[in-house]
């Protein structure tokens, strides 16, 4: 066709990315890869490779090493080699060699994106304007941090040997999301790329060794599922750092329920896009461009469901169609396309399969009528309407570029329809009142909401999601915890035999004395409550003396008490001033009681011991009133015109295991830093002294504790854990008790993923408040939600 | 009603269409204002659109000069200085009847294209000599008016400068609105000001320029645009060339979002003018493609499509000859206007 012809038409045209340099980076490896292990390419084990294809083409673009076990074990070996010297390292040195792969990657910035793009099928517009840069500016921001380190984190320790397991989707930005604040904390790392994008992590092993990294401070083994499987069973790993789906993410937190190993999971999701009747929905269906057809919808935190008001969803729709139609779907080194190939045949297999049940469910299903490619692995940009919270594609994710749309009337019926959903990744906001915006942000169960913008990263705003979609942050300061520990912690003993329950042969009754018999109960919804199966069970001292009697509490007990819970949303909703008034209230109420109470606490523990720790106690509750309102968040800065709140945010309901020693000062601990950020309890007292109920609730009621903040039953141990660990209403589970029961609260929380908190079966000394307090306790007790609000008229 | 006084078109004519309707040429429609107040625009939204358009489109070889070619004939070659003289006004016209060298054209396969400036645009003082210039070449004339680019003279003076233009035989007449109307959210007077200075075009299509630097927000470019379509405006125009800010992508953005939404509501096409500060064939190529984006091909053409420029010809008859010749261009090579 000639220019004039053209001139007529105005079509586009290609626009191709040239690849030679890539494929000559390719060819000098002989497009065949080994695994990078102590600086340097080793053959597989066992032989074995497999071949990485291009989604466009289905043409192989290089073979790759299958990881085995022994291949793992070499590379856990050399990160731990590694890690003694790397860890000597000044943080300034270990910052400038991140500040050198930020560098390095800005230099073969070109050849990064044409890999990922070549390898993943995304658009090269994407690899090259979005992956790459946010690459290199994860690495000069955790540059920042490693050199930071120590004044800012002065009192923690590194995990050790991390590993980290990462998908195809953005296949360089999760390694740099990875390894970056690793790297930054002194960590040293073994990486599992997905098996169908290992080449930019391979490209970065190079950069590795191009920047002198030293040898098994980044170790990179390719492979499949069974690959990432040795890696996370191996004794000698500290710490897991996931992102994939839910389902991995479940099979993980069982095989390392019965280890040390840190985990930290970054998930799937099914994020709401919400639009107000009074937001610029000309901009907003542009945001639904980058919420689902960026990456051709693989994205975790794609904004899937469409929430619309009524009152616009017409019309929306109508934009959305007219927005669809020019859209370019092809191939993605072309740099005019919006939507490239989908990374493999079984994920393409995928969205149709799900678009199909969704259109069998009563979904209306429109594509627009434009070019599609003739071969290679495309799927039109789709939007499915009369799509009900029932059906499944507006349940589950498809990870492809597929819109369900559905409406709502009020702000409020918004915010129950987003939160409807086991996920909580990320949401979307679009109103042009910020008091709406703001209001429903507030409301929603996500761990980033954008106002007015979307799928907007950063490395100083941590991402990661509530729910389901995983525990820990990565980016921002949150982001760091992950790889860190209290220095006193990671050293801490083991929890010696005092977790046994003291049963003596014969409890001898001590002679009544003046006082009336009394009869300690449960602690539910604001009410003492007898236990369900009407049993106690006798509470010795350690001489075997009986101390009194306490409510054997079962599993009906726990449900009550997790409702009872749920309900007590005016605690949630209290301003922290409040929280920290009602503290304070108790402090002074144990104060008031405090010869009492040590009375009777003295039976079990001693007299001596026993003022000590109600003395302690009063302490304790003064530092988490103190903290109640001091507990904050930030705004972080990312380089865009913009404010980005990290709040803190509590939790919801926490389940918790007290430990057998300290009853009341350990309880207190625990419940208070879970209280004073806002969330609501459900304890388990020490299984040896669980009277210690009785003087609680009165305490309790007396400073003006709502119903159901707090919740005390009582009973044996393993058997409410299990309960509690496996309630899906239980937003995490707290065990300080022996290692036994930290790993069944990691092997029970399964089901719903909910976070865990545990002592790792070490001892605490809860009179040290450099221990038994502070912020390693809030941090737990809440999780970080990013807003973004951009601004500006 | 106001809106009633507008001259109907005799038998309306499709002159374009969006999503497959037809639409009309705009006869404007009564004052809207719950429209006008309804408009909302997220700035930093606009803008983050603005800077992704340039990195999502972009054209290549032979279908970059075809775009290349079509700039041109959609370009409002421009002259509005001080130092204007009539002897600068035909060498300006001279250039709009072959802005490319025959010989470039033959190199490029297109000389049967003849490819043309869509108009020159000069003061109403000069829009004489241009009009003779220009005789039989089919380039049109514009003449800026209404007390360009302020805008600020006295409301009979505007109109009675437009009337002057309309008499002299003048096709096009871009027109300046009092920017004070907008920033005091006047819109019924800013509405009757369009709507006088359109009846006073008569036959000739009306501009209707914004003033967008001085309007400050993209909210207040949005009400503007929607007020000056419905006051019956042929075009609107983004910019005088003579504001701190000019065309940028963000007010392009507003602007064709308005059109669209008007030709939606109410079945009439407006075009669309940047002007100033548009001086390469890159920023060309990316306004072209914001048009295909948000309105479509027919608001690739200069019946509905215009650039104001002055300056960027030069560059892109450049950039035709790198094209044609594989070899960097110097200005030097290319005949001024």
């Amino acid at each position: 066709m000639s220019i004039a012809e053209k001139f007529l038409t105005m079509e586009y045209g290609p626009a191709p990315e040239d690849p030679k340099e890539a494929y000559a980076w390719l060819e000098a490896h002989g497009r065949r890869f080994g695994h990078f292990i102590a600086g340097e390419w080793r053959q597989p084990a066992d032989g074995k490779f497999f071949d990485s294809l291009d989604p466009a083409t289905g043409e192989k673009i290089a073979t790759v090493a299958q990881g085995s076990a022994t291949d793992i074990d070499a590379a856990v070996q050399a990160a731990k080699t590694a890690l003694p010297k790397w860890q000597a390292l000044k943080p300034h040195q270990r910052a400038r060699y991140l500040y050198a792969l930020a560098r390095a990657v800005q230099r073969h910035s070109r050849r990064l994106a044409v890999l990922e793009t070549m390898d993943n099928g995304k658009p090269i517009r994407e690899s090259r304007d979005i992956d790459i840069p946010l690459v290199a500016r994860h690495f000069y921001y955790h540059a920042g941090w490693a050199q930071l380190l120590k004044k800012e984190f002065p009192d923690y320790t590194a995990c050790g040997v991390v590993g980290q397991i990462i998908p195809w989707n953005f296949p360089l930005l999760m390694l740099a999301w990875k390894i970056a604040p690793a790297l930054a904390t002194a960590n040293t790392v073994v990486l599992k790329p997905a098996e169908f994008t290992s080449l930019t992590a391979l490209a970065f092993a190079e950069i590795c060794s191009e920047i002198g990294l030293p040898p098994g401070v980044v170790n990179i083994v390719t492979g499949d599922g069974s690959t990432g499987e040795a890696l996370v069973k191996h004794s000698q790993v500290d710490k897991i750092a996931f992102t994939g789906s839910s389902e991995v993410g479940r099979a993980i937190r069982s095989a390392t329920a019965h280890t040390h190993k840190r985990l930290s999971l970054e998930l799937g999701g099914k994020s709401p896009f919400v639009v107000f009747e009074d937001a610029d929905l000309d901009s907003a269906v542009e945001g639904l461009v980058d919420a689902i057809w960026l990456n051709q919808g693989e994205v975790c935190c794609a904004g899937s469901r469409l929430l619309m008001q009524e009152s616009i969803a017409e019309v929306l729709i109508g934009k959305i169609q007219d927005r669809m139609r020019t859209l370019r779907v092809g191939p993605p080194l072309d740099k005019a396309i919006d939507i490239g190939a989908i990374v493999a045949p079984v994920q393409l297999e995928r969205i149709r399969r799900l678009v199909d049940q969704g259109v069998a469910e009563g979904a209306t299903c429109w594509q627009p009528q434009i070019e599609m490619p003739s071969r290679g692995l495309y799927f039109p940009p789709t939007l499915l309407s009369n799509v009900h919270p029932t059906s499944i594609v507006a349940q589950q994710e498809i990870f492809g570029p597929v819109l369900a749309a559905m409406t709502f009337r009020t702000p409020a019926e918004a915010v129950e329809l987003a939160n409807n959903t086991v996920y909580g990744l990320a949401a979307c906001v679009w109103s042009e009142s910020v008091n709406v915006a703001l209001h429903v942000a507030a409301q929603l169960k996500a761990g980033v909401v954008w106002v007015n913008c979307t799928n907007l990263f950063d490395a100083a705003c941590g991402f990661g999601g509530y729910r389901e979609s995983g525990y820990g942050r990565e980016g921002g300061r949150e982001g760091l915890r992950e790889y860190l520990e209290p220095s006193w912690f990671k050293g801490a003993p083991e929890l010696k035999n005092a977790e046994v329950s003291a049963t003596g042969a014969s409890p001898r009754r001590q002679t009544p004395d003046a006082l009336i018999d009394r009869t300690v109960k449960l602690y539910i919804g604001g009410k003492q409550a007898r236990p369900d199966s009407g049993y106690s069970m006798e509470v010795l001292n350690p001489k075997g003396e009986l101390l009194g009697e306490a409510p054997l509490g079962n599993r009906k007990d726990i449900r009550n008490a997790v409702e009872a819970a749920r309900k007590a949303a005016n605690w949630s909703n209290a301003t922290a001033h409040n929280r920290a008034q009602v503290l304070y209230y108790m402090a002074e109420n144990l104060s008031l009681r405090q010869e009492e109470i040590a009375g009777r606490l003295g039976a079990a523990v001693g007299d001596k011991l026993a003022k000590k720790e109600v003395a302690a106690s009063i302490e304790r509750i003064f530092s988490y009133a103190a903290w109640a309102d001091k507990f904050e968040g930030a705004v972080h800065n990312p380089p865009f015109r913009m404010i980005a709140m990290a709040l803190n945010e509590p939790l919801g309901t926490v389940g918790m295991i007290c430990p057998n020693q300290a009853p009341l000062l350990a309880l207190l601990s625990l419940i208070l830093p879970a209280l004073a950020a806002g969330n609501t309890v459900v304890a388990v007292p020490s299984e040896t002294y669980p009277l210690i109920i009785g003087d609680l609730y009165q305490l309790f009621d007396t400073s003006d504790l709502p119903a159901g903040a707090v919740n005390l039953v009582s009973g044996h141990k393993a058997q409410l854990l299990k309960t509690l660990a496996e309630h899906d209403d239980v937003d995490s589970i707290w065990c300080f008790a022996d290692a036994e029961s930290a790993a069944a609260a990691k092997a029970f929380s399964m089901g719903n993923l909910k976070q865990v908190f545990t002592n790792e079966g070490r001892a605490i000394d809860w009179f040290d408040p450099s221990q038994g307090e502070g912020r390693w306790f809030l941090e737990h007790a809440t999780q970080v939600k990013n807003i973004w609000v951009p601004y500006g008229e | 009603m106001p809106g009633d006084n507008i001259t109907a078109q005799s038998t309306p004519e499709v002159i374009a269409t969006l999503a497959g309707r037809p639409l009309l040429s705009n006869r404007g429609m009564p004052l809207n204002l719950d429209w006008v107040k309804e408009v909302r625009v997220n700035t930093s939204a606009v803008e983050r659109r603005a800077q992704t358009h340039v990195a999502r489109r972009t054209v290549k070889k032979e279908w970059q000069a075809a775009w290349l070619l079509r700039a041109i004939s959609c370009m409002d070659l421009t002259t509005l200085s001080g130092d204007d003289t009539e002897e600068r006004v035909r060498r300006l016209c001279a250039k709009a009847r072959q802005p490319i060298q025959p010989a470039l054209a033959r190199n490029l396969g297109v000389e049967q294209l003849e490819i043309k400036i869509a108009a020159v645009c000069v003061y109403h003082r000069f829009a004489e000599t241009a009009l003779r210039a220009l005789e039989g070449s089919g380039v049109k004339v514009a003449a800026v008016s209404t007390g360009f680019p302020a805008g600020l003279s006295a409301l009979e003076e505007r109109i009675a400068e437009v009337r002057r233009s309309a008499e002299i035989g003048v096709q096009e007449i871009d027109t300046v609105i009092t920017r004070a109307h907008v920033l005091g959210g006047r819109w019924q007077a800013l509405y009757d000001e369009i709507a006088e200075f359109k009846r006073a075009c008569g036959n000739a299509h009306i501009k209707v320029i914004l003033g967008a630097g001085d309007l400050l927000t993209l909210r207040n470019v949005a009400r503007a645009s929607v007020v000056a379509m419905m006051a019956g405006a042929d075009f609107i125009k983004t910019s005088t060339g003579k504001e701190p800010t000019n065309a940028t992508l963000p007010v392009g953005l507003v602007m064709t979002r308005a059109i669209r939404e008007y030709a939606q509501e109410t079945g009439m096409a407006v075009g669309f003018k940047p002007a100033g500060g548009i001086r390469t064939a890159k920023q060309a190529t990316e306004w072209l493609a914001l048009m295909k984006e948000e309105l479509g091909t027919p608001w690739m053409r200069a019946e509905l499509f215009r650039f104001g420029a002055s300056g960027l010809l030069n560059d892109i008859e450049r950039q035709l000859e790198h094209h044609a010749t594989g070899r960097y261009s110097a200005d030097y090579r290319h005949p001024i206007a």
